[in-house]
């Protein structure tokens, strides 16, 4: 393999610093460093992160390969600056064999765009009846190490605790989508005072926070580690600070969407902006950014949830949730964490790479940039402006909620062990 | 602003005591021709035409002695050119308790022009019931004509180009009584 | 006046004093031998019903009629939350059609929002009623009818409500009547009082331009109007409220309550009325109710809406109470 220079990049943020790789790994890290037999970038300006490791996308391969496949997703994880990407279990069939979660894996290897990483179903269908056959998973090629039944809670109490406690045998984490399911029936956004205006039924708050109080109670009796998906909301905030101050072993996440958007948007009955968890007020997306700031939510992961045109070109009531982010990810945090001040950079290499791929297992992912680490990097230039045009996108599907919006950043180069998968911006 | 308006400047034609005895007159004709007025039913077209309508009735009724009816018929919701303009309020229609079947109808309105106002409060008038006959008059005519439709009374006759325009105002409306003949309106 | 007609909310003071007076003009339609107008003839409208309303469907359809208006009724029950492209694709049928407007009653909230601003069709839409959002002729029945009978037929021209204190009471969480009422009442000038036990009233309320009791007894007498909003029995197995009896006995209206109402107080319900649990036969079929009068208003207010929407090249404009010029 050939080598790479990478030349006057800000290391995570810091002095510029020239990067020579050559072949899967970084070789040196220096100032003034030969390019002799290089290729060589020129990176002024330009931050230089490990590869971002997404620990919530959904690649829809297997069962709904017309919203999105693991070639397509992987492509457009590169085009964010991703290196890996923890897959959902919500495919059809569900990844709850084996069978499935190495058929993915496989898949993802065939890609070569980034490292995908299934994440196992922790109940069998998705269903919250019976547990799945979790260590055959972990067992399995595909290694797998996350468990979630991600779209649906694992709103059995007992069920929860049994997970919680069978993963520590092989290392798992169980990523819980935290809510409580009869107080979200008929939900189509957040509840509150737009609710109640638009007349669309509420996913309260306490829906969310309500699993989140219990589970991380389960987590320290049975002395396990949780991770809660998708965390949104100000007093689930409270509620996993309050956990984190007791010892307890407990890991959040956030998206870039609630790190920005509100219900606010719902106004517009436009289904762009239904999700799930919803979006949520302004004060949750103010206390969303404290918490990522102060470490009490661990990562961004963007809930990639891409799904055709035809499920969003219609009533709100009827459309489908969720909202594609691998593209846009970097873009929102650094608009809503590194301009706001939450976050330098190398704030964002830990909240988007470090962290993730140490919840999840990551192997040879979230490595600091130095000499023998594997080439996972990714070149961002944070002075570019530019909007957002779903046209542009790798992904399948478009559902994106900042069509038209001018966003911050942008990633020129992806590098997953040393090969360029995005270069000058287009993918490799 | 139109650098002519000052030389185009409106100018009355009519002024509130020419109103006053047009008005009479017409009253006069119409007890002649109705042989005594007394299946009258004045109706007038909104706006001023419901205040001419109650100046005749009041004029008619000091000459017979007895009580008129009179009403207003709103036409916009009868006109042929409600798909060239926003659609606009509508205006009253207070038919008398006497109804119009079999009586002798007097439309009376301020200025009878194209005729296409009066086609409409025809058409109105039919939904309404079954008038003996129906006359028209109007304050005045000022030509051009585009249906084969002529006013049975008339105040003043006053010849137009097609560019001026007539403004009636009214003391009920407008706070005086004048007719108004403008210079040519910017087109 | 918008080219749409989505939400009481939309509508200025002047708007909707202007839709009321013309209401009152199209009620002396009735009156006539020949109910019947020819203002909009040559102009198709739908009525796109994805939800059964067999009363708002008729209502709208005599409004048309007397326009003369060509109608195409299209019921489109069942598709309603199935998949979405049914009432895009519907939409765009009726487009292909050349239909002049479209009078849309869905079960989803936002569904006539959306039809209007998704760039699937040109022609106005009417919010006929979707989900638990709006119902804004309702709305503005309702107020035609307080109107009449608390300011006057004649005295009524040009006036708004204010002043009048005038109770919502039942399930307010899931009503589209009463958050129509609450944005038409509230811009027309009358004070509103939400009453309904605490779990059928929305979280959220709090930012709605009106009071929120659950004491029935204490309002009534400070009502000039009370309105009944329908309970449907199976909220009862949601756990929204233990028994239809315990309902009726804190909620529900009979002859002793409304004698707590001030003489002149008027009693409305937007119907179907569910006898026996909001409100007693006694009281439904007092003088003081006007639920008839309500529908014969109906399609007085909903001529009046379609006249003003679709009577011109462009929606009306309500003259600003400035007179003066």
């Amino acid at each position: 393999m050939s080598k790479i220079l990478i030349r006057g990049a800000k290391v995570l943020g810091g002095e510029a610093q020239d990067v020579l790789v050559d072949g899967e790994t970084i070789a040196e890290v220096g100032t003034g460093l030969s390019a002799e037999g290089a290729t060589v970038i020129e990176a002024a300006g330009q931050i230089l992160l490990p590869g971002l490791v997404d620990l919530h996308t959904h690649l829809r391969e297997p069962g709904r390969e017309d919203s999105e496949t693991v070639l397509t997703g992987t492509r457009a994880a590169a085009s964010g600056g991703y290196t890996a990407v923890f897959a959902m279990a919500n495919t059809h069939p569900v990844a709850d064999t084996a069978g499935v979660v190495e058929q993915v894996y496989r898949l993802g290897k065939e890609a070569g765009y980034c490292d995908v990483q299934p994440i196992g179903a922790v109940t069998v269908g998705l269903e919250g009846r019976k547990l799945a056959e979790l260590g055959a998973m972990h067992d399995s090629a595909a290694g797998v190490t996350v468990f979630s039944d991600d779209g649906k809670c694992v709103d059995d109490a007992v069920i929860m605790r049994r997970a919680l406690e069978y993963v520590k045998a092989f290392g798992g984490v169980v990523a819980q989508h935290a809510q409580e399911p009869r107080l979200t029936e008929g939900a189509q956004m957040n509840e509150g005072i737009v609710s109640a205006e638009l007349g669309l039924g509420g996913w309260p708050a306490v829906a969310e926070e309500s699993i989140i109080a219990r589970d991380v109670l389960l987590a320290e009796h049975v002395g396990s580690r949780v991770h809660i998906c998708h965390l949104s909301t100000a007093g689930s905030v409270e509620i996993v600070r309050w956990a984190k101050s007791r010892g307890i072993d407990v890991t959040a996440e956030v998206t870039p969407h609630h790190l920005l958007l509100t219900d606010e948007l719902v106004r517009t009955y436009n289904p762009v902006y239904k999700v799930n968890p919803p979006l949520r007020t302004e004060k949750d997306v103010l206390a969303l950014r404290e918490a990522l700031a102060d470490g009490t939510i661990d990562i961004v992961a963007t809930d990639h949830a891409p799904h055709p045109h035809e499920d969003k070109d219609c009533e709100w009531a009827a459309a489908a949730m969720g909202m594609v982010g691998l593209e846009t990810a970097l873009s929102v945090v650094q608009q809503t964490m590194v301009e706001t001040g939450h976050l330098d950079w190398a704030g964002v290499a830990d909240r988007m790479s470090f962290a993730p791929a140490r919840i999840g297992r990551a192997t040879g992912h979230g490595r600091p940039v130095s000499a023998g680490e594997p080439a996972n990097l990714v070149l961002v230039d944070p002075a570019y402006r530019g909007t957002v045009d779903p046209a542009d996108f790798a992904s399948r599907s478009r559902n994106t909620p900042y069509e038209g919006r001018e966003l911050p950043g942008r990633v020129t180069h992806t590098f997953l062990r040393g090969r360029a998968t995005v270069m000058d911006g287009k993918l490799a | 602003m139109d650098t002519h308006e000052h030389t185009d400047e409106a100018r009355p034609v009519l002024e509130a005591p020419d109103i006053a005895r047009v008005l009479t007159r017409i009253a006069h004709e119409i007890v002649e021709r109705a042989k005594g007025a007394d299946d009258v039913i004045l109706l007038g077209i909104p706006t001023r035409g419901v205040y001419l309508a109650r100046r005749l009735a009041e004029k008619l009724e000091s000459i017979t002695g007895a009580k008129i009816p009179v009403g207003s018929l709103d036409i916009t919701m009868y006109r042929d050119d409600l798909r060239m303009k926003p659609a606009r309020a509508i205006g009253r229609t207070e038919i008398p308790a006497e109804g119009v079947d079999g009586r002798l109808v007097v439309l009376v309105d301020d200025v009878l022009f194209s005729g296409r106002t009066i086609r409409a409060a025809l058409d109105a008038l039919g939904d309404i019931g079954r008038p003996r006959a129906v006359q028209l008059a109007v304050l005045v005519d000022r030509g051009h004509r585009e249906l084969p439709i002529r006013a049975d009374y008339v105040g003043k006759n006053l010849p137009t180009s097609l560019r001026e325009t007539v403004k009636v105002l009214l003391a009920e409306e407008d706070g005086r009584d004048t007719v108004l003949l403008g210079g040519k309106s910017a087109s | 006046m918008m080219r749409h007609l989505i939400s009481a909310a939309d509508l200025t003071r002047d708007d909707a004093v202007l839709i009321l007076d013309t209401a009152e003009e199209m009620a002396r339609v009735a009156d006539r031998p020949i109910k019947k107008l020819p203002t909009l003839r040559g102009r198709t409208i739908c009525n796109l019903f994805f939800e059964d309303s067999t009363r708002t469907r008729i209502s709208f359809e005599a409004a048309e009629k007397r326009l003369s208006a060509d109608v195409i009724n299209f019921a489109a029950k069942g598709s309603s939350v199935s998949k979405g492209e049914s009432l895009k694709d519907t939409a765009q049928t009726l487009e292909a059609m050349g239909v002049d407007a479209v009078v849309i009653r869905h079960g989803a909230s936002g569904a006539p929002f959306r039809l209007a601003t998704s760039g699937w069709i040109d022609a106005p839409v009417i919010n006929a009623g979707d989900g638990t959002h709006q119902h804004p002729t309702q709305a503005l029945l309702d107020a035609f009818t307080m109107r009449r009978r608390l300011v006057g037929r004649d005295a009524g021209l040009g006036k708004d409500l204010e002043g009048r204190r005038v109770t919502l009471v039942g399930d307010v969480l899931h009503s589209r009547v009463a958050r129509s009422n609450v944005d038409l009442l509230h811009t027309l000038g009358a004070q509103v009082t939400l009453v309904a036990p605490p779990t059928l009233v929305p979280v959220g309320v709090e930012t709605w331009p009106c009071e929120v009791s659950y004491d029935l007894d204490s309002v009534l007498p400070k009502s000039d109007a009370v309105m009944m909003l329908r309970v449907q029995r199976e909220r009862m197995n949601a756990a929204f409220f233990p028994t239809e009896r315990e309902y009726s006995r804190r909620y529900g209206l009979d002859g002793e309550r409304m004698a707590k109402m001030p003489e002149h107080a008027i009693v409305m319900h937007p119907g179907p009325m569910v006898r026996g649990m909001e409100i007693t036969a006694e009281v439904a079929d007092s003088d003081r109710c006007t639920v008839v009068e309500q529908v014969t208003n109906g399609v007085s207010v909903r001529m009046a809406v379609l006249y003003l929407l679709l009577g011109g090249s462009e929606p009306a404009t309500a003259p600003t109470r400035v007179e003066e010029k």
